[in-house]
């Protein structure tokens, strides 16, 4: 701990401030970067996103309680998510790729019988796991650094890890040019069925990644606890615009700014009507999010010169 | 990928809004000729952790009187589809228990919400209802028994137990809702009553995960002891999140943690420690009744269950209470067995030797003071007999509310008596 005569109070509060900037930040990406992979890529709302998410938390949290080390947990988490994403693709979803109600009624009723089938199986709760890697404290604060600097951290590398995949591999290459136009890369020889698998495969695990992730920072593990994600989550994507990666950043950045902010000033309350009044003026500004008008304004700009 | 007409981030937009929809149902099964009991409590969806072992203990108590031979010579029959704690749902089953199942009496509900959505519905039809969830308190209604503790009895137990200990600086986090407003303005009564300073007060959205500005806030002021009447899954993170901060040298108190949601057990150690909740009941004080087996024969019945709250005990004595009135009154009518519990009614509980007020409708309840330390493990302390003094003799200036001379379907709430 800094001892508390070394600076003043303001740069504590300054402090106290960026750390809850970062939670909120942290929480806001990870709940969304799952959806907007496969709603950007694949033209699917999947409306059982969050309940993807649980499945993340619950293959986390019961071999945790088996005895597992809560790192293998949270892979073995993952994995389990990732499975599950591939078997509900190929059973379910590829039926609907290009048909967005009919998904999102398909994936809603999905999402209510997972939810049901937890509780069914599991019981009504699954015992909680306590947040890891303690606190720094700064004057009279502490700030949780599992939720202040570790998982923002990770939302951070995640980001880049899909910005690497999609941009610089041959198979982000493949995956976007099945997206664009599938008939010409079948033509191309690429396998598109694979290619969609693959994609929603990666959404899926993004979700079971979040899901494990927040298996020890979610308090109660109840069959109901998807819904927690899926608000910041559909406001980010339709907030952040056509581009997935960028367009999850920028959202999650302004919307984590002004959640923070309000927060901090004036209570939880507050901070969560400014995080939405934010969402409704950015569409009504920008209908097309973020990206699509920086898109807008280079393709303007470039007609001008 | 061509793109219809709809554009996609109209449709998702639209589909965030479209997420609290509910699917209306059908379940259940027709009336019957014999007495008839409803229990309308959550199985699934936000409430089911509380109101499974409520719908448990009704069955529980229905059941051990069926064995028992009946109620006047006639066996009960029970009527108990699930509300999926879904307060729309709520409204068209009781109104399906009472017109097509025509229930005697009727258990239902969790949330305060839940009780204000179908209490129209009960005064149309006058239907005799126990709502059995501790809560704010200051119901006066012709028909409806609220035998939980209220938050005048909870919070009057606790407040001062913490502060004759602690100190007299309180800051308030509560639940952003009917329950948690009015509760926290029954600790600023109390504050107003005993001297004590309110340094913080916070309400919180039910959405709510994330607490750390709250937990900074309060590090900022530094309480004596918070008072936390916090609610539902995603309020319980902040036990948690507080554990991480290292703030478990101050202390909570509290009338919804712990006594309905067992966090003491779902949680580890220390997330719980130095909290000290007003309760009525817990599984952990066992049975006061003279070789009472409350606790035993509730796991011997449902062995899956996850915890005998404050709220199933609560179920439990009151179909006592209403099967004790049946008897005196003869009949199952449910005119008559009001008049007969308006009388006022001392019933045996699990939790001790109580009576029914028939003016207000209320209890008379032995409350305690329950503590989790470092190991969560409970001790309970400050036992009091706490009357519900609020109804009797606080409301209508001094005059209260009687509902065996005046007919009432209101809530009175504290700034009705006090400035708060």
């Amino acid at each position: 701990m800094i001892p508390a005569t070394v600076l003043p109070s303001q740069v504590y509060s300054l402090i106290a401030f960026l750390f809850q900037f970062l939670d909120s930040f942290g929480f806001i990406v990870l709940a969304t970067v799952g959806l907007a992979i496969i709603f950007g890529m694949m033209g699917v709302i999947n409306l059982a996103h969050g309940e993807f998410i649980l499945i993340g938390v619950y293959g986390t949290a019961l071999p945790f309680h088996a005895g597992v080390p809560l790192p293998l947990a949270m892979v073995m988490g993952v994995v389990v998510t990732v499975v599950f994403g591939v078997i509900v693709e190929r059973t379910i979803v590829h039926r609907f790729y290009d048909r967005l109600l009919d998904s999102m009624v398909a994936t809603w009723g999905l999402a209510l019988i997972i939810s049901q089938l937890l509780l069914i199986i599991f019981g009504s709760s699954l015992d909680s796991i306590s947040t890891p890697m303690g606190n720094v404290g700064y004057g009279p604060f502490t700030s949780s650094i599992y939720r202040g600097i570790f998982l923002p951290g990770i939302a951070l590398l995640v980001l880049a890890g899909l910005y690497v995949l999609f941009t610089r591999t041959e198979f982000g290459i493949k995956a976007r040019a099945t997206i664009e136009d599938p008939e010409t890369a079948r033509a191309m020889g690429i396998d598109t069925d694979r290619m969609y698998v693959s994609t929603f495969a990666i959404g899926s695990g993004l979700a079971g990644l979040t899901g494990a992730l927040y298996a020890p920072a979610l308090g109660s593990i109840t069959p109901g606890r998807g819904s927690t994600f899926l608000i910041e989550a559909f406001v980010a994507v339709v907030v952040g615009g056509p581009s997935v990666i960028v367009g999850t950043l920028s959202a999650s950045g302004l919307l984590s700014v002004f959640n923070a902010t309000g927060s901090f000033f004036f209570g939880t309350f507050v901070g969560q009507m400014m995080m939405l009044v934010v969402a409704i003026v950015a569409l009504r500004a920008l209908p097309d999010g973020i990206t699509g008008y920086v898109k807008q304004w280079r393709q303007r700009r470039r007609a001008e010169q | 990928m061509s793109h219809p007409n709809v554009s996609r981030r109209s449709v998702l937009a639209a589909a965030g809004t479209g997420l609290s929809l509910s699917i209306a149902g059908c379940a259940g099964d027709g009336g019957g000729d014999g007495p008839t009991v409803g229990i309308l409590e959550d199985r699934s969806g936000n409430f089911q952790l509380n109101g499974t072992s409520k719908w448990q203990a009704t069955r529980l108590a229905i059941e051990e009187i069926n064995e028992d031979g009946g109620l006047l010579g006639e066996e009960i029959e029970i009527v108990d589809p699930d509300p999926q704690s879904d307060n729309s749902r709520y409204q068209d089953l009781t109104e399906r228990l009472i017109l097509q199942d025509e229930v005697d009496a009727l258990w239902a509900g969790y949330s305060s919400a839940t009780r204000e959505a179908i209490r129209p519905i009960i005064n149309d039809h006058e239907q005799l209802y126990f709502y059995t969830t501790q809560y704010e308190g200051g119901v006066c209604d012709n028909t409806i028994f609220a035998v939980g503790s209220t938050a005048r009895q909870q919070l009057g137990i606790v407040t001062p137990y913490l502060a004759d200990e602690y100190g007299d600086d309180i800051y308030i986090i509560a639940a952003d809702y009917n329950f948690g407003q009015l509760s926290g303005d029954w600790v600023n009564v109390l504050a107003q009553e005993n001297d004590y300073n309110i340094v913080g007060e916070e309400y919180i959205p039910l959405e709510e995960t994330d607490f750390s500005s709250v937990i900074n806030r309060i590090q900022d002021e530094d309480p004596d002891f918070i008072m936390s009447m916090l609610v539902g899954a995603n309020h319980e993170n902040f036990y948690d999140q507080r554990a991480t901060a290292g703030m478990e040298d101050i202390p909570i108190g509290t009338s919804t943690t712990m006594a309905q949601g067992h966090e003491h057990i779902r949680y580890d150690p220390p997330a719980l420690t130095n909290v000290y909740a007003g309760v009525s009941y817990m599984e952990e004080l066992g049975d006061e009744r003279e070789g009472g087996t409350f606790v035993d024969d509730f796991y011997d019945r449902f062995e899956d269950a996850n915890y005998l709250n404050q709220e199933a005990q609560n179920n439990y004595f009151s179909v006592y209470l209403w099967a004790e009135a049946v008897e005196e009154a003869g009949t199952f009518d449910q005119e008559a067995v009001i008049e007969v519990l308006e009388e006022g009614q001392d019933i045996s509980a699990p939790s001790g030797e109580l009576t029914l007020d028939g003016a207000t409708h209320h209890m008379e309840h032995e409350m305690r003071v329950a503590r989790a330390d470092e190991n969560h493990e409970i001790s309970f302390d400050g036992q009091r007999r706490i009357e519900p003094t609020f109804l009797r003799e606080e409301v209508e200036d001094g005059a209260g509310c009687d509902l065996t001379t005046e007919d009432r379907t209101t809530q009175y709430e504290p700034n009705d008596v006090y400035d708060v």
